[in-house]
């Protein structure tokens, strides 16, 4: 029954499946590390804040894959500007050069120019383009609202569907297909003679020009939207799934071992204690316990969370009292043996404090069980949590891979065939069980030799 | 200990679990639900007096109407013992003594399909349907389980013991309801072979309901088998790998038995006490697991109308369904105990 620690380890070693289980959650590990480094808590708090996902395409497609097909969808870009400025004759002109190699096989579904100046006057703002078979066009020339002396900011948007612009492409470039229906961005990457699309490279052009002579730019970004976005697309309302799918790892990690541990601890004293106490202590304990192993765990969990509350950590304690009750009896039944064992029964004599002894004696002897019972635990506890995210019962400002599966099923993510907003959560789910089960086995298999054969 | 005592022991214990329930959810959502009460008593009392022109008639002007209908519900408030907190010991005595004759009262928004807004009508229109979908599920995947595990067991270490296991494992990390939607996905959409919302669209007095109804069924019964049996097959072969390597069927062996007949006639046999239990006690947990599953599929069952009571919080509905699933999780505990101790003597005589 006993083991050393070492023993276990080398042990544990041999075993595959065993260290497959170590190697995925070693991977969780790091990308909960790379989750909380590279995008910051701040961002991941406004997941539910429709208004910080504006520039964000809806329910675009992955990347990746482009890879697999044969006609590119265009991906969504957020172009950077370059910058230049100049001043002539009292004439401030600030250029910002936007370019992109375009080699996708359809439209993009529209383009906007973001923007924020600070100025006085009231300066004009023109877009240009500049096409890949060299043809200039002026698309669209706008002035911001002026200002008399004191100096303004101003958060301004030039938008491809705005009508000016879709005039001037008509005049300035000789399509030679009627152009009256087209939207303006089928028209700027169209080829002249028909209306498919011109691949190659595109500069977009803003041009500020300001006769007062100090205009500055803070924001400027070039926003061509697509239908592809990051590695894992967006979902209906513009968010970046990889946000949430990587921000989900350590949540479901937390309360995955949390939860485990909480009530592996838990049942664990409370089993060996009735078990070492005996007669009827023993007895209104296991009554106890009976009580609560055959109460119904979820509707019980839905009603605590609906009457109580959500945020995760009472959801964690909801788990915990009743992840206990099967780990109790085990560890219950393991203390009776151990009782009679000869040192035990000898340091009784001895006259040491029962404390003593469960602490000493028994709970040492538990401890490759626990570490067993630990792992195998987590998997119920991320599934149960998932669920009650999943029925919308889940915290709002720690949004989950449940709740991200929840978002998914309101907005009829299977109707709609989105498949990248229900596959990625529900298979890290599985994955994160998964590890722990491999690890659980793998211990099990240790401690009980039985299993072996 | 004889096996009468330990019944009863057991009955008395699941008696207790029920209770206990009860008054969790009682003091859960206690204060809520006086509130409610006392609105419903209001309602009623004014639908009365309304009804009754003559009453009406009698009254001179409109506040001396609504101070007799103040009167009145008052007096039904006190009568019914709605003045007092709801926490004060024959309060919650009263509502545990209503619960248990399964008087629910009246549901806050969700009504059954025949429009009745009583609880219990709602719930004894959905518990078939819960208890059809859910038994099916259980009797095929038992079925296969206990097959594809006796077949596991018999070639411990082969090609399709590996797979088994593997396949168990894999299986049931997956969460049900996630499997549900990509089969939503997959079978109602991609290739539009089931429909997507399990409900019928028919009344359920037309002659066609029911092959409606099982058509209906179709998808989430696939999905429920296909997530079950792997762990099923899995547990089937670890307790018969136990029996097999005991003494009496190493004696049987060499006697020259035929293997087949050894594993069906005996292993089986001998394996069936846990088999059973594991089996009573799973369609109980099923239960438990049917709210997320129902909800995925949209079928109208136990699970659906608990989901819908939550999201419009409807008291008295969510009260009734945890009564009546408590009540089918502990009788099936309870099942489990006699079976188990029905296949296994040792039980009952120890």
């Amino acid at each position: 029954m006993s083991f050393s620690p070492k023993e276990i380890w080398k042990e544990f070693t041999h075993s595959t499946i065993g260290m497959v289980g170590i190697g995925i959650i070693a991977t969780l590990f790091c990308m909960s590390i790379a989750a909380f480094v590279v995008i910051p808590v701040e961002t991941f708090k406004e997941w539910n804040d429709p208004s910080s996902w504006l520039t964000y395409p809806k329910s675009a497609l992955p990347i990746w894959v482009n890879y697999f097909l044969l006609q590119k969808i265009p991906e969504h870009l957020i172009l950077q500007p370059q910058e230049y400025y100049q001043k002539s004759a009292g004439v401030s002109v600030v250029t910002d050069v936007f370019a992109t190699d375009y080699q996708y096989d359809s439209f993009p579904s529209d383009f906007i120019y973001q923007y924020s100046a600070t100025y006085s006057g009231s300066p004009l703002v023109q877009l240009s383009i500049t096409r890949p078979d060299g043809i200039r066009s002026i698309l669209m020339s706008t002035s911001m609202p002026s200002s008399s002396n004191n100096e303004t900011t101003f958060d301004g948007m030039l938008f491809s569907t705005d009508n000016s612009m879709e005039k001037n492409i008509q005049n300035n470039i000789n399509f030679s297909f009627p152009t009256s229906v087209i939207p303006s961005q089928d028209l700027v990457f169209s080829h002249i003679d028909q209306n498919t699309v011109l691949k190659g490279d595109y500069i977009f052009k803003v041009t500020i020009y300001d006769v007062n002579g100090n205009v500055t730019l803070s924001k400027s970004k070039f926003i061509l939207g697509g239908k592809a976005y990051g590695l894992m697309g967006t979902d209906e309302l513009r968010r970046d799934l990889a946000v949430g799918i990587l921000w989900g790892t350590p949540l479901a990690l937390f309360i995955g071992i949390t939860v485990s541990i909480g009530s592996v601890v838990l049942g664990l004293v409370y089993g060996v204690f009735a078990g070492f106490k005996g007669r009827s202590t023993d007895e209104a304990m296991m009554r106890f316990n009976d009580i609560i192993y055959a109460m119904p765990a979820l509707p019980l969990l839905i009603i605590l969370a609906v009457t109580i509350g959500n945020s995760i950590f009472l959801i964690v304690g909801f788990l915990v009292a009743f992840g206990w009750v099967g780990i109790a009896k085990v560890s219950r039944s393991m203390a009776l043996q151990i009782k009679t064992l000869q040192y035990v029964e000898a340091s009784k004599l001895m006259g040491q404090k029962d404390f003593k002894i469960i602490f000493k004696h028994v709970l040492p002897q538990l401890l490759p069980y626990t570490f067993a019972s630990i792992a195998i635990s987590v998997p119920a506890a991320i599934t149960t949590e998932a669920g009650l995210s999943f029925l919308g019962l889940g915290d709002p400002t720690f949004p989950t891979w449940g709740q991200i599966l929840h978002d998914a099923s309101v907005y009829g993510a299977a109707e709609q065939g989105l498949w990248w907003w229900i596959l990625p959560p529900g298979i890290m789910i599985a994955i994160t069980g998964l590890a722990f089960v491999f690890i659980g086995h793998a211990m099990d298999t240790i401690i009980n030799p039985r299993l072996r054969r | 200990m004889g096996f009468k005592k330990y019944l009863v022991k057991r009955a008395i214990t699941m008696f207790g679990v029920l209770m206990a329930t009860l008054l969790i959810t009682i003091s859960l959502v206690g204060s809520n639900m006086d509130a409610i009460l006392k609105q419903s008593v209001a309602l009623e009392i004014r639908q009365q007096v309304t009804n009754n022109k003559s009453l009406v008639s009698s009254f001179k002007n409109p506040e001396q109407l609504d101070l007799y209908v103040q009167n009145q519900i008052k007096q039904r408030i006190i009568a019914l013992g709605l003045d007092q907190p709801w926490y004060t010991p024959q309060r919650i005595g009263l509502s545990m003594y209503k619960i248990l004759t399964l008087d629910f009262g009246h549901a806050k928004f969700l009504t059954s399909d025949t429009g009745s807004s009583d609880v219990r009508d709602i719930i004894l229109e959905s518990l078939p349907r819960t208890i059809l979908l859910f038994t099916t599920a259980t009797a095929i995947v038992s079925l296969l389980g206990i097959f594809l595990g006796a077949i596991a067991s018999s070639k411990v270490n082969s090609k399709i013991d590996k797979i088994t296991s593997g396949f168990a494992i894999v299986s049931s990390s997956f969460p049900v309801w996630w499997v549900g939607l990509i089969m939503i996905f997959l079978f109602a959409f991609v290739y539009p072979i089931f429909p997507a919302r399990a409900t019928p669209t028919i009344s359920a007095t037309d002659p066609g309901y029911m092959v409606s109804l099982l058509y209906h069924m179709a998808l989430p019964l696939i999905t429920l088998v296909l997530i079950g049996f792997g762990s099923w097959a899995y547990l089937v072969r670890n307790f018969l790998v136990g029996v097999l390597q005991e003494d009496f069927i190493m004696a049987k062996r060499t006697v020259g038995i035929d293997e087949k007949k050894i594993l069906y006639r005996h292993a089986l046999r001998n394996a069936a006490p846990p088999i059973v239990t594991v089996l009573a006690l799973s369609l109980s947990g099923s239960l438990g697991g049917a709210i997320i599953t129902e909800a995925v599929f949209d079928w109208p069952g136990m699970g659906r109308l608990y989901y819908e009571a939550i999201s419009v919080l409807d008291l008295p509905v969510i009260i009734g369904a945890t009564y009546v699933l408590t009540a089918f999780f502990l009788v099936s505990v309870f099942l489990a105990d006699v079976l188990y101790g029905y296949f296994d003597p040792r039980i009952r005589r120890q």
